[in-house]
């Protein structure tokens, strides 16, 4: 990589995947002492990213130091390949690393997703690339950064046990319902990232590698595969995933996560898969919901 | 019936084109070079320099052609762009006391050696606005005087020679110098790391944290003792040649804040420091700048923590505009998922409490008819 | 001490020795530079036996306090306590995370301001049950009920229980610091002026209360005050600060009604008397 002249039109030529081999050195040595200690926040220097702290530059850094020149890479965000965030970050990696890319769960080696786990079981040999704004789940318990650290240290969890008594104190349950804590391996409290408690199950012996990474706080953490993860509860509140009561209106799946669309002004509503390629791939094997349409060109306006 | 469009990709790359020709704006109006806003808004190009930490005025000026004036997404293309750049190392530490001072003025002494040189500044402009600027009449050219040779002493020394001012807090010289760019941030921060954070930190957040320390919230006293700015060389160590060679020369502000005085049964009464340095002409930053690293020195003085400015933890981890424009702005981000999750949760607690209060007007109902 | 002499005596008749001291101080001493927070003290303690630390402000009580409960690691001197198997540890040569363990388990801190031993924006119950529930407890009915059991016993009504320590008054905040302390049923209690700051009747009250929970868990308590009618109420024995030393010590009724060391007399003598 050289300075630019910046006489011309080009910017300087990027290495494969944007950040120079150093950083990614750093960032996988980071990444493998997160694996070490399953569910631990390591620190790293997170480096500016030419996309906004907040917008998913953790999960970049680390989608960027893991990934060759092989991968097929999946980006989703709220589930969904066509959101304007996974759009741009699939455009990213497709300059900066050529990579493959594409919205099929099974295929892809590598996701990165904002806020939702994919419905499809993941495999041995992928990894998913969590996008996590607030890595530590006692930070608004504890604001301080140097007491968090020592109660993660010397395993005080009381704190979020309190929380969660609060909650049922006040409203009779536990009111959190997504970035839901969770024990690894049964040592340290993790803050899943915002994906709904619904996705929670799906964390616990998964078969793939399961990396998060927070740029603007700089921690990343990880859990390697078949790993325990077990959402914190009572005894006499055991922890319970959302249940939708209907269908997909499009793909009738079940068991599934449902995004609500508005649809008039007179409170039509309809109840959509969250996840688009799970939604796609039923439909294509011919499973129809209620609402589904046959005019593929049709001008409604999309998720975007 | 509702279809599903694919639609995002489509929508980014127009809002792109629309983007570039606002930017362009009227085709019949010359574009702006980038001679004419390094060379005429010169200012912008210093605050988006120091910022962005990245000294290259014509780089800062293309980031705020490109981001159309906006100038905390000009930092922001700044920083990105040095993220790619290679690292060589780093300089000698700069010496401001051989700056070839355009400005220097001191609040604290009438006159000095070296005097009190006004250089470029707005200071004592009258604030009118100037419809002769509309246009590009020609200026008479400034006067020039000639160099006189007088070293332009430094104020701290002036101070430091009757032991007036405390010594430069120097921690232990054996102790590399942190790199904010290269390791997290860690509470309880050395000076040397807060003093780079503080250097890269919004103008705007530092300049109301300074301004709340003048109106008591944790007041130093302070007087400006020396404000100079100029052109000062950087040197950089080869190993190679076993000497340091001088590379090139950057433009700095540099305020050192002479503070409320300090002594003990121990030691004698001595002011202390505050101290501020950016890149370019950006006088206002380094001021306070300066403030707040007295403030956040409240610690290492002894001095009681009772105001925002001297919180450590909350002025370094909110005082960098690209982090917080980017988490600020990430709201706009698709938060549908996690809001359905909360839409599903208060509408069975409100289901809820419509039925318990139904079912206790019923028991109330069928009470009193039982009653009548 | 006059516990020693005891032993010695029943030793000497040939009587086995009671139980060991729960809390040993040797030689503790703290400085700030030149000044002296706390030198040379040394002091036993014994199971169920409340110790009054008193003397006026500057005296180096808080400092001592502060320093035998492991919030301030002394400049000199140790402090040995008895763990629950019977073991002697030295506090100060023990881990952080083994003293934070003492903290939350065998050993209690009421502070003289309620808001220092509370959290204020979650409900009694959770303030109650916390300790419970960072030691391992995982049902919430029993958490919750545990929390209620404790705030009767310390006379906060149980409709209080979701209530936040905000809209307590100073004295029922102060009760629900102790029952905060008492819920894992410690064996040792260091209390800082628990009655500082409160309208006298309130005092009273918290006094009788504190009292009747000493005796009715077998309690050891240290307690600092300036205030010689709390000594008087709540401790066996009792020493007497100045100036960061021990001036005099001995059982609480012999000080008040005998004081022998000029400045004692001075203290009790100036009490006024209403």
């Amino acid at each position: 990589m050289n300075a630019p002249d910046t006489q011309t039109q080009n910017l300087a030529s990027y290495n494969f995947a944007y950040l120079d081999e150093q950083t990614k050195r750093m960032i996988r040595r980071a990444i493998l002492k997160g694996i070490a200690i399953p569910g631990y926040q390591v620190p790293f220097a997170s480096r500016e990213m030419p996309m906004p702290y907040g917008w998913g530059t953790g999960g970049v850094q680390v989608t960027a130091a893991i990934i060759g020149r092989d991968d097929v890479l999946k980006v989703i965000d709220q589930g969904a390949d066509d959101t304007t965030n996974a759009v741009s970050i699939r455009a990213f990696f497709a300059k900066t690393a050529g990579v493959a890319t594409t919205t099929s769960t099974p295929d892809a080696s590598i996701i990165q997703t904002r806020h939702r786990i994919p419905e499809t079981p993941l495999h041995a040999g992928q990894v998913l690339v969590y996008q996590v704004p607030i890595p530590e789940p006692l930070r608004f318990l504890e604001p301080r950064e140097t007491e968090t650290r020592k109660m993660h240290a010397l395993e005080e969890y009381g704190l979020m046990h309190v929380k969660l008594y609060e909650d049922i104190a006040r409203n009779g349950r536990i009111a959190t319902t997504y970035a839901y804590p969770v024990k690894v391996e049964g040592r340290y409290v993790m803050d899943p990232s915002p994906t709904p408690k619904f996705d929670n199950p799906k964390m616990h012996q998964s078969e793939a590698l399961q990396l998060f990474g927070a740029g603007r706080e700089k921690r990343i953490y990880a859990i390697p595969p078949h790993t325990d993860v077990v959402s914190l509860d009572f005894e006499d509140h055991p922890f319970e995933i959302q249940h939708f009561d209907q269908p997909c209106a499009l793909c009738g799946g079940e068991q599934v996560y449902l995004d609500e669309v508005v649809l008039d002004d007179h409170g039509g509503r309809m109840f959509v898969c969250s996840d688009t390629h799970h939604c796609e791939s039923r439909r294509a094997d011919g499973h129809r919901g209620a609402l589904l349409g046959d005019e593929p060109g049709q001008d409604k306006e999309a998720m975007a | 019936m509702y279809v599903a469009v694919k639609g995002g990709e489509a929508a980014i790359a127009n809002a792109h084109r629309l983007l570039a020709a606002r930017r362009r704006g009227d085709a019949q109006v010359p574009g702006l070079t980038l001679e004419q806003i390094a060379g005429q808004l010169s200012l912008a190009v210093d605050r988006v320099m120091g910022e962005g930490s990245l000294y290259d005025p014509e780089l800062a000026a293309l980031a705020i052609k490109q981001a159309r004036g906006d100038l905390i997404e000009a930092v922001f293309l700044l920083r990105a762009y040095r993220t790619t750049l290679p690292r060589f190392g780093h300089s000698e530490p700069i010496d401001t006391g051989e700056m070839i001072v355009e400005r220097r003025i001191s609040a604290i002494y009438k006159d000095l050696p070296g005097g009190q040189l006004l250089g470029p500044t707005f200071d004592y402009t009258h604030r009118l606005l100037d419809p002769a600027l509309a246009g590009d009449a020609p200026l008479e050219a400034p006067e020039t005087g000639v160099d006189t040779g007088e070293k332009v002493t430094r104020v701290s020394d002036i101070l430091g020679d009757e032991g007036l001012i405390e010594d430069d807090p120097v921690t232990d010289s054996k102790r590399p110098v942190a790199d904010i760019t290269r390791t997290p941030m860690e509470f309880p921060m050395q000076r040397d790391a807060r003093l780079q954070t503080l250097a890269r930190g919004d103008e705007g957040f530092l300049l109301a944290l300074a301004y709340s320390t003048q109106r008591g919230y944790a007041r130093s006293h302070p007087f400006a003792g020396e404000i100079r700015i100029g052109e000062v060389d950087v040197e950089v160590m080869i190993p190679e040649l076993g000497f340091a060679v001088v590379i090139g020369r950057v433009k700095l502000t540099e305020c050192q804040m002479v503070n409320q005085f300090q002594g003990s049964a121990k030691t004698p009464p001595q002011f202390t420091r505050g101290y501020g340095l950016v890149f370019g002409q950006a006088e206002r930053k380094a001021m306070a700048m300066s403030l707040c690293d007295r403030a956040l020195r409240a610690a290492e003085l002894g001095e009681d923590i009772t105001a925002p400015a001297q919180d450590e933890e909350f002025v370094l981890s909110h005082c960098d505009n690209v982090q917080s424009t980017g988490f600020v702005e990430h709201l706009k981000l698709p938060h549908y998922v996690d809001f359905q999750a909360e839409l599903d949760l208060v509408r069975r607690m409100r289901a809820e409490h419509f039925a318990s209060a139904a079912k206790a007007d019923d028991e109330t109902d069928v009470a009193k008819e039982a009653a009548e | 001490m006059s516990h020693s002499s005891t032993l010695e005596a029943l030793a000497a008749a040939g009587i086995p020795a009671p139980v060991k001291p729960l809390l040993t101080v040797e030689g503790l001493t703290r400085v700030y530079g030149k000044r002296i927070g706390c030198a040379d003290v040394s002091f036993e303690l014994w199971p169920g036996e409340v110790l009054a630390i008193v003397g006026e402000s500057g005296s180096g009580k808080t400092t001592l306090l502060n320093c035998i409960s492991s919030r301030l690691t002394p400049t000199c001197g140790t402090v040995h306590y008895r763990m629950r198997d019977g073991a002697i540890s030295e506090i100060y040569k023990m881990t952080e995370a083994e003293r934070r363990h003492l903290m939350r388990t065998d050993w209690g801190f009421v502070h003289q301001n309620p808001i220092d031993g509370l959290r204020m924006t979650v409900s009694a119950g959770a303030n109650v049950g916390e300790r419970l529930m960072a030691v391992g407890n995982r049902h919430y009915g029993n958490i919750r009920g545990a929390a209620i059991e404790w705030l009767a016993r310390v006379e906060i009504d149980e409709d209080r229980v979701d209530d936040q320590p905000r809209t307590f008054s100073g004295g029922m905040r102060q009760r629900l610091q102790i029952a905060r302390n008492l819920v894992t049923e410690p064996r040792l209690v260091f209390m800082d002026e628990p009655t500082g700051g409160l309208d006298v009747s309130v005092q009273a009250r918290l006094l009788d209360l504190l009292r009747g929970l000493v005796s009715d868990l077998g309690l050891a308590v240290v307690v600092v005050t300036h205030d010689l009618a709390v000594a008087r109420l709540l401790s066996d024995r009792m020493i007497v600060m100045k100036e960061g030393r021990v001036i005099e010590a001995g059982l609480t009724d012999r000080v008040l009604d005998d004081p022998r060391a000029p400045y004692t007399q001075l203290l009790v003598s100036s009490i006024l008397q209403v």
